[in-house]
């Protein structure tokens, strides 16, 4: 993010004259607390003004590096989703079958009781049949660590349905990602391209960066299908077809490597361009890298031959064959790089139909992305110090900067295609050089960061050592068993999806259902919405979630819930654990997880409580804690089995990962003049408070660029204990990893897929970047299915957190099918004409818009503003509910018909090396609908019956902090938030 | 019918420059402005069926999307929508009550809901759609350029801005006195060709919208190197000799 001031505006106005009829002074509120904003994952820093214990108003606070005092549409209209009538008020137990919305309103002692029960009976037996999984969780450092303690591998957040692809493919890759992980050089890019943003991730500092990048005279090009919200401000629109990016991009990089536009300079020093790759094939040793005999990776040095690959004064020989001293033949990396992409298949006139860019124009913005690059270099008069301790007396960068996220993210070729961009900016020398793509701290960190997943060895009453989620470096770290068969219910870290790291909530239910690979007793899920917009083909999951067995037991016959709202997945759960809102609890926006830490430095936050909750409800993380204390969870007792934690806060501050590790990395040791390691500092929180709730470390300018390669910078981390060494962070343009699993694919070590994902484990893991038409295409008719269909994000809503806000719901509360003119015209649709959307998968109905900004060959609709009727809080006849619509209906969360090799085996509609859900591969077919069939939506699903003691809904709301008034409306008060 | 102030020379005219160039239609604005003053000089600010079908409040901001033009070369617009405070404003003059007023002292055209007898005759003048009629106290109620914020001397001094302008995150809005030739929204306006909406209707408005900045130059024309035959057989030969250092 810009790292300027918040600019302070003069006061245009003197004092005014007398107005009898305005109180030009009245205080805001009585009180003013600091926390950060949970209306979406962006993480801003918040003030909120309170009177008479009400909330007066909502403020970005000007301090907060994360926002610098701007709130978005959802931050500002956070009173009504804390005030809403959907929030859950009580404990729940269901009495009826599910799905009937039969509960009754238990105590906390009983719910706990329950709970305890549950987990306790599979903790004892199998803790594999505890399948955990957490939604749009802040606090996965705290729930992936209970269940490592509780003993289970069925942990994973909301990431393997969300942006696993970008957070895979960057730190394989570059030691970083893009998504929240990176941020463009807003203060220096003279270029910047961002692909497939749906107005999503990272809300504020993007909206923030690109109005300073249109104030400093930047190109801003936005690649996507779709010219909405920040497409709409770009220079240029590229309105690429779905799935393609990839095929773009590595037309791009035809173009520069046939112009002999790439900084070869950069490869050399920072990647491992110049590093040798054994060339042996059908031998074990295939395109691994040619290493010493210390294991360190060797290149070919022009003078003396091959040599160790990381010697200052290497001057590399990039192309060619050379023999080995053991005499096998090994080329550069860069030579078989330039190869594969300079080969015709790539040429921008290969690609342009497929694409739907002309061939010209890849050429053009391949020669302005070029000429940016190295004609109009960014140069710092700023010295620094490699890691070969040689100084430098400037920092010339390439101010090319990229960003991408969910256009990329949300197809099987997505982390390819990923990693393509990730080679484009290497050739380009745009990695954390002035100007370009900048890490945010922790990162960068080693290529791929150790230690792998744990989750072998499940047994009774035992943890799991490390972390539930974590970084395979080749065959040995998949949890799978003797024969290959996955280890966990999800199937991540298979050979169905080798590199998973955030796992695949997607598919836990569909495999519970079918007991694949095991059946499971618990589901115990956290803010999630399963059996709705969360779900690809949520009728399957309602399905799955009613079953029974022969015996009568529900097919999963456990299901604990923890969510703040009545939410369409409340029914379907045994057993409700009502969590607060955002402005109601205690949370730790941590290292170990998603911090909000920037190019400029670490940094961490926390949500400090601002109102009591004035329902009976708790804090999910508290009530973590405390089952974990009744479980008996090792790290959740002490010595004589009390509680080791008192609440959320307490484990926030005291709890240790590693000695003088812990959630927060502000003000540590018994002082608080510790940062990052340090022993627990019993203030800590109040130093948190009183600096606005949030830490944040400055980096001095030497350390700012070049981070994977500076001295001081790895140095710095290392004593952080953000990186365990101050090794340089080689990039890898070839990925050894994914070599080593389609070596295992073709017959070499001792660990080998199953025979029927051989072809695909071999295709897949392909050690450079591929494109591939998406998985979902191939087995079906894309000629009878000839749209792609997507969704963006509406910038006032995030997922379905905002059909209960009566001020945003207002802005958005139905959605239509949003299509080409030109494409309407010829299939004879009109504006607001109701139509079917038919896939391979199902059909639905919905009503559609023409416009203009929308590849011609692309449906897409906002995402998740269709509810069913009676979630929510909202009446049965809400637009949501009738007119509003999920594209998910038509979704199938499997693949189409795999092949004979192996019947009946289904696969995941997915990324087949990230298993990242692949939601925008979607393909449809569009037809008018009857006359008769307009006006509503299909399918709808029968109205969900309202929790008890739902409050009722009021005909008009007067949300009035002030309350100063004796002025009454004409209409009867009711009023919410008193 | 109501009267306007006389307009004298270096009259204070605040308002608010709203930049088509940045807007990315995030309703932040209209948002941020419906909090603060739902509980500040005009409010509440009531929805009618907030959690039913009909749901229908009262906002002071409103954003409108639509787009310009056709295929790529068209373009996406995010339209922010508020009072524009005119320096005649037909809704003052309309006004049979004395209701609705424009201040001498900055512009700033207010309703006095003691005075308002809801019979939307101001609704009816005001061409842009700025007034919104609080169906419940059967008054008017419009924009106050957050009239309790801007002199709010309980507010620290940089934050004395409307909510819309403070709040928004492409820093998109811009507040200050448009009467002041060397004020830095008159500038704004000057160097970015800042206009004025429907100036032709006569109610000369005060708030300029900023339009769209010429798409950046990145200044190059596509570079066609022809490859050399070398480069034909096998372009990698190319760099097979290149000298490289770290």
């Amino acid at each position: 993010m810009p790292e300027a001031p918040t600019p302070s505006r003069p006061m245009p106005a003197a004092a005014p004259g007398a107005d009898p009829r305005v109180d030009y002074s009245p205080p805001v509120g009585d009180t003013v607390k600091t926390t950060t904003c949970y209306m979406c994952a962006c993480r801003c820093g918040i003030r909120v003004h309170l009177k008479d214990g009400r909330i007066r108003y909502i403020e970005g606070n000007p301090d907060h590096p994360v926002n610098r005092g701007v709130l978005c549409g959802k931050g500002s209209a956070g009173i009504m989703t804390h005030y809403a009538p959907a929030r859950l008020r009580a404990p729940l137990l269901r009495v009826g079958e599910r799905g009937s919305g039969e509960f009754r309103e238990i105590s906390w002692d009983e719910a706990l009781d329950i709970a305890t029960g549950w987990l306790r009976n599979v903790r004892e037996t199998d803790p594999r049949r505890l399948a955990f999984f957490t939604g749009r969780d802040q606090s996965q450092s705290l729930t992936g660590f209970w269940a490592a303690q509780f003993g289970t591998p069925n942990f994973a957040a909301h990431g393997g349905f969300c942006s696993v692809n970008m957070a895979a493919a960057g730190q394989y890759t570059i030691g970083g990602a893009f998504w929240e992980f990176g941020e463009p050089d807003w203060d220096h890019a003279r270029y910047f391209l961002m692909f497939g943003v749906a107005e999503d991730h990272d809300s504020n500092p993007i909206k923030l960066g690109l109005a300073r990048l249109k104030e400093r005279g930047a190109k801003f090009v936005s690649v996507n299908p779709v010219r909405t919200g920040y497409s709409a401000i770009a220079d240029e629109w590229v309105g690429i077809r779905p799935g393609t990016d990839g095929l773009f991009a590595m037309a791009l990089i035809h173009e520069l490597l046939r112009n002999d536009r790439v900084d070869l300079d950069f490869l050399a020093r920072y990647t491992n361009a110049p590093w040798l790759v054994v060339r042996n094939p059908r031998g074990p040793d295939d395109g691994l890298f040619a290493r010493g005999g210390d294991g360190r990776p060797l290149a070919w040095d022009r003078a003396r031959g091959v040599v160790d690959a990381s010697l200052a004064d290497l001057s590399p020989v990039l192309v060619g064959e050379v023999a080995l001293p053991d005499g096998r033949k090994a080329k550069p990396v860069f030579h078989l790089m330039a190869e594969r992409y300079l080969g015709a298949d790539y040429a921008p006139e290969a690609v342009a139909e497929r694409c739907g860019i002309p061939a010209e124009r890849i050429r053009r913005i391949a020669a302005e992305i070029a000429e940016v690059a190295f004609d109009r270099p960014v140069v710092l008069e700023q010295p620094w110090t490699d890691v070969w301790g040689r100084r430098h007396e400037r920092m010339v960068g390439r101010p090319v900067a990229f960003h991408a996220m969910r256009g990329i993210s949300a197809h099987s070729n997505g982390f390819h295609t990923c990693r393509a961009l990730h080679l484009l900016q290497m050739l380009l020398g745009a990695v954390d050089t002035p100007g370009s793509w900048r890490y945010k701290s922790p990162f960068p960190r080693p290529i791929p960061p150790g230690p792998p997943p744990a989750g072998k060895g499940a047994k009774p009453n035992t943890p799991l050592a490390g972390n539930l989620l974590a970084f395979p470096q080749g065959p040995d770290d998949l949890l799978v068993d003797e024969a290959g068969n996955p280890l966990r219910i999800d199937k991540a870290f298979s050979w169905e999806a080798p590199l998973a790291l955030h796992g695949m909530m997607h598919t836990v239910i569909g495999n519970a259902g079918a007991g694949d690979p095991y059946p499971i007793e618990v589901l115990f899920m956290f803010m999630a919405n399963m059996a709705w917009n969360s779900a690809m083909n949520p009728g399957e999951v309602i399905r799955i979630l009613t079953e029974k067995r022969e015996d009568g037991e529900y097919r999963i016959p456990r299901v604990i819930y923890s969510d703040a709202f009545f939410s369409e997945t409340v029914p379907y759960a045994d057993l409700i654990l009502p969590d607060t809102t955002y402005l109601e609890r205690w949370d730790c926006i941590s290292l170990l997880d998603r911090p909000i830490g920037s190019a400029h430095g670490a940094g961490d936050s926390i949500r400090q409580p601002v109102l009591p909750p004035d329902r009976d409800v708790r804090p999910f993380q508290d009530v973590l804690i405390e089952l974990g204390a009744r479980l008996g969870l090792p790290a959740f007792v002490k010595e004589d089995g009390s509680p080791r934690f008192r609440d959320y806060p307490d484990y926030i501050v005291n709890h240790q990962r590693a000695p003088g590790v812990g959630p927060l990395a502000g003000w540590r040791g018994a002082d608080g003049t510790k940062k990052g390691v340090g022993e627990p500092n019993p203030d800590q929180l109040r130093r948190y408070i009183e600096n606005g709730c949030f830490w944040r470390d400055h980096l001095p300018p030497e350390q700012a660029y070049f981070k994977h390669a500076n001295r001081d910078y790895l140095a710095g981390a290392k004593a952080m204990g953000l990186v365990p060494n101050e090794n340089q962070i080689v990039l890898q343009i070839w990925s050894e990893p994914l070599q080593k699993f389609r070596l295992a694919a073709q017959g070499h070590g001792p660990r080998q897929p199953p025979m029927h994902l051989r072809a695909r484990v071999a295709r897949y893991c392909d050690p450079l970047p591929f494109w591939y038409a998406p998985l979902e295409h191939a087995g079906q008719d894309t000629e009878h299915f000839a749209l792609s269909a997507i969704t963006q994000r509406p910038m006032p809503m995030y997922h379905s957190w905002g059909s209960m806000n009566a001020w945003l719901r207002q802005i958005m509360a139905a959605n239509r099918l949003y299509m080409a003119r030109a494409r309407g015209e010829a299939l004879g649709i009109k504006d607001d004409d109701w139509v079917w959307v038919e896939s391979r998968a199902g059909r639905l109905k919905c009503q559609v818009k023409l416009m203009e900004g929308v590849n011609p060959d692309t449906v897409w609709t906002w995402n998740a503003i269709g509810k069913r009727a009676g979630a929510w809080g909202l009446s049965p006849d809400s637009p949501e509910a009738v007119r509003g619509f999920l594209l998910n209906h038509v979704i199938s969360e499997w693949l189409p018909a795999q092949a004979a090799s192996a019947p009946g085996h289904r696969l995941a509609n997915a990324d087949p090396v990230t298993g990242q859900a692949a939601w925008y591969d979607l393909r449809v077919r569009v037809t008018r609908a009857a006359p008769e069939e307009a006006g509503a939506t299909e399918p709808r699903l029968p109205p969900l019956r309202e929790p008890p003691g739902a409050p009722p809904r009021p005909e008009i709301l007067r949300y009035d902090a002030s309350a100063r008034r004796g002025r009454g409306g004409r209409r009867s008060r009711e009023t919410i938030g008193d | 019918m109501t009267c306007l102030p006389d307009i004298v020379p270096g009259q204070k005219k605040l308002g608010l420059v709203i930049d088509l160039d940045t807007c990315v239609g995030c309703q932040a604005c209209a948002t941020n402005c419906k909090e603060w003053n739902a509980s500040g000089h005009s409010g509440p600010l009531p929805d009618l069926h907030p959690y039913s079908a009909g749901a229908e409040g009262v906002w002071f901001n409103r954003v409108h999307s639509f787009e310009a033009g056709e295929g790529e070369r068209g373009r996406t617009v995010h339209f922010p929508r508020s009072c524009l405070h005119c320096e005649t404003p037909a809704c003052v003059t309309v006004c049979p009550t004395g209701a609705s007023y424009k201040r001498a002292e900055d512009g700033i055209v207010l309703v006095d809901h003691d005075l308002c007898i809801g019979c939307q005759l101001c609704a009816w003048a005001c061409p842009y759609g700025a007034r919104e009629l609080d169906e419940d106290e059967g008054v008017m109620k419009k924009c106050t350029l957050c009239i309790d914020r801007i002199y709010n001397e309980t507010i620290p001094e940089a934050q004395r801005q409307p909510a819309c302008v403070l709040t928004c995150p492409t820093r998109a809005r811009h507040f200050g006195d448009l009467g002041d030739p060397e004020s830095e929204v008159s500038r704004l306006v000057r160097e970015r060709g800042g206009y004025a909406l429907m100036p032709e209707l006569g109610y000369a408005p005060v708030n300029r919208y900023l339009p769209p900045r010429r798409p950046a130059d990145a200044g190059a024309a596509p570079r066609e190197d022809t490859p050399t035959p070398m480069d034909v057989t096998n372009p990698l030969l190319r760099w097979v000799d290149r000298v490289l250092s770290r």
